[in-house]
């Protein structure tokens, strides 16, 4: 199995084949031998080089994370094969970007109204979780397009709060 | 001794309090809102109640809803945990006239000790000491400076209906003093309504130091040690331990004695914890007296052997302390971190969500006091406390390794959490010194961590080993003819979905 994988921002090439007691790995070309026991879902124990790894997952709305004892590694992982799908580019800053939530909460006050022009970094919406009020800001300068949460709604995270264009 | 007793209180502390009811014999009653419903206090009752929507003043802030409850189940008692109803007179009064025992002290107490200014008369009149200054009023900037120059500078200025920070003014020199007073009493009358301003010498980040005591309702009160609470941010605390690196057996024996002193002026009974602000040179002042259990209770309860839960529940029963002062003897050292539901990323924002991951640690010296279950959705509506993790040790630099280790081994996924924040903390010199202060979380914030990273290679192949573990069939060689099936694992696989 062939994969790019990034970790924290870096493309890495990774080569995993079954082998005698787990499993041939290239990892941008460089050879390791990996033994591997998924222990139950998003905790996997490595050993390489007679070291122990105890790793954990976290999914998240971009991919995951990977902890290795207590660092965090932000990771995506795709198959080459697949990459042809894939979108190239996160989108510059003259397409529509959205606001999303960061966390469960309630819309507590619309700072601006539909169509007006904000600069980047200007709060758009507050949002309140666990009685602390997070000021959600436009990600560029440009115009509001859409305000999609009324105030006083329930939000879940990763809902679009509004659209910037 | 009580049949059953009514929980008024959700979260760890909920939690705590069915523990020791179960190991005493007693029906435990959870009362619960909407979104607790599947809270692990509701699970681990032996019977729960639905009392309102998630909003907490139309459910565990709502006193008749509560005692509607206590009525229909039965209860002989209230337990009140910390926060919500804890320290509110009227609840503690209600409990007493619908003939619910309330476990804790009078309404009487909570009163005196509610008001500011009620409090500190009747404590200044029984010898406690409180930071130099007036108790009362400023006349004028000549009365100002010569209040002052007697106690010293810095000074700060405080409206007399002032809180929270508000109405508070710091004065470095004496050429300062008359405009600031001026100002200060003009901002207070149009904040509150009230012009009148006192002057206190100004302690520059103090440490925060409480004893505990606890007093039966037949006149025998004890202290059962100090806590150092220093650690703190938007007074908030975050790491507390027992005994403080600073108090000495004398300034524990001379802080314990005055805290019995208090809590004998309020006619107190109960577990109840006297706070005071410590300065520089180991001075305490008396600041105020939490009527309640406190969140950071188990620490004592680790050095004095002592169960304050069941104790609290004895002594409302009408039973006397089963020890005096001379039997207390407290043993090694013991910390609390709080492990908090917030975004290290987003300034320690509140992160509520559902945990995907929970391991928890153990082994010896640790003690983990906790409401959250892997699967459980941490609601939005209430404090982001998810569980105290508790270390003891012979002395302190055990009670802090273990502790170190047991961090370690602590993993909440789905949610962020402090816990990266509660490693630096103990791994840090000044901490580890027992230099702290009410100003350190502060000052250690402002600095971001170096972090060291030199395992992105075991990330990058454990990233991979995850796909293909959890997915056996896409290892097989699926070429252009694979079925669709396949590919929709395979797909799922690297999505980390199902």
């Amino acid at each position: 199995m062939l994969y790019e994988v990034t970790i924290d921002g870096k493309n890495h090439q990774l080569q995993l084949e079954p082998a005698e007691g787990g499993w041939q790995c290239r990892l941008d070309g460089l050879p390791v031998k990996v033994d591997a026991v998924l222990n139950r879902r998003n905790v996997l124990s490595l050993l390489m080089n007679g070291k122990a790894y105890d790793i954990k997952r976290e999914l998240t709305t971009t991919g995951m994370n990977i902890w290795v004892g207590t660092t965090r590694y932000a990771a995506q992982i795709r198959d080459p094969r697949s990459l042809r799908r894939r979108k190239d580019g996160a989108g510059d800053d003259l397409s529509p970007k959205e606001l999303v939530a960061p966390m469960p909460g309630k819309v507590v006050r619309i700072l601006v109204s539909e169509m007006t022009e904000v600069e980047a970094g200007q709060g758009i919406v507050i949002v309140e979780a666990m009685k602390m009020q997070n000021e959600i800001k436009s990600p560029k300068k440009g115009i509001v397009q859409k305000l999609v949460a009324a105030e006083g709604a329930n939000v879940n995270a990763g809902d679009v709060l509004a659209i910037v264009e | 001794m009580f049949k059953k007793i009514l929980i008024a209180n959700r979260g760890e502390i909920a939690v705590r309090v069915i523990r020791a009811c179960r190991e005493l014999g007693i029906t435990s009653v959870a009362v619960y809102s909407d979104v607790d419903r599947a809270a692990l206090h509701v699970r681990q009752a032996d019977e729960a109640y639905h009392v309102g929507p998630p909003a907490a003043t139309e459910s565990y802030l709502n006193i008749q809803k509560i005692l509607n409850v206590a009525k229909r189940c039965g209860a002989d008692a209230i337990h009140p945990g910390y926060g919500f109803l804890s320290e509110n007179a009227a609840f503690a009064r209600a409990c007493e006239d619908a003939n619910f025992k309330f476990i804790g002290p009078s309404a009487a107490s909570i009163e005196m000790m509610g008001s500011k200014t009620r409090a500190r008369k009747a404590m200044e009149k029984a010898g406690v000491p409180f930071v130099p200054g007036t108790s009362s009023g400023l006349d004028s900037a000549a009365q100002a400076g010569q209040v002052a120059a007697k106690i010293g500078y810095p000074v700060m200025l405080k409206a007399a209906a002032g809180g929270g920070g508000k109405g508070m003014r710091l004065v470095q020199t004496k050429e300062g003093l008359g405009s600031v007073l001026e100002a200060a009493q003009s901002e207070a009358r149009r904040s509150f309504g009230d012009g009148e301003v006192y002057i206190e010498k100004a302690l520059i980040n103090p440490r925060h130091i409480e004893m505990q005591i606890l007093a039966d309702e037949h006149g025998n009160t004890v202290y059962l040690g100090e806590r150092e609470c220093s650690i703190q941010r938007r007074h908030q605390k975050v790491l507390e331990e027992s005994p403080s690196p600073i108090v000495s057996p004398a300034m524990r024996r001379q802080m314990g004695d005055i805290a019995v002193r208090v809590a004998k002026t309020a006619a107190y009974s109960n577990a109840g914890t006297v706070e005071f602000l410590v300065d520089e040179n180991a001075n305490f002042y008396f600041l105020e007296m939490n009527t309640r259990l406190q969140v950071e209770h188990p620490v004592t309860e680790l050095t004095s052997g002592l169960d304050l839960v069941h104790l609290q529940i004895r002594i409302a029963a009408g039973e006397p302390l089963p020890f005096t002062q001379k039997d207390i003897s407290l043993r090694g050292h013991a910390i609390e971190c709080r492990i908090y539901a917030e975004d290290p990323d987003n300034n320690y924002f509140p992160s509520p969500g559902t945990i995907s991951l929970l391991l928890d640690p153990s082994g010896p010296g640790i003690r983990l006091d906790s409401s959250v279950y892997e699967g459980w959705t941490v609601p939005i509506d209430y404090d982001p406390l998810l569980a105290k993790l508790i270390g003891h040790g012979a002395d302190r630099p055990q009670a802090i390794s273990r502790l170190v280790r047991a961090l370690n081994e602590s993993f909440v996924g789905g949610v962020k959490t402090n816990l990266p924040l509660l490693r630096r903390i103990l791994g840090e010199l000044d901490f580890q010194a027992g230099k702290v202060d009410t100003g350190y979380l502060d000052r250690l914030l402002r600095s971001k961590p170096a972090e060291v990273k030199h395992d992105e290679k075991v990330a990058a192949i454990a990233a991979g080993l995850f796909a293909i573990l959890e997915h056996p069939s896409t290892v097989a060689n699926d070429g252009p003819d694979a079925s669709g099936w396949k590919k929709v694992a395979r797909a799922d696989a690297l999505r980390g979905t199902t």
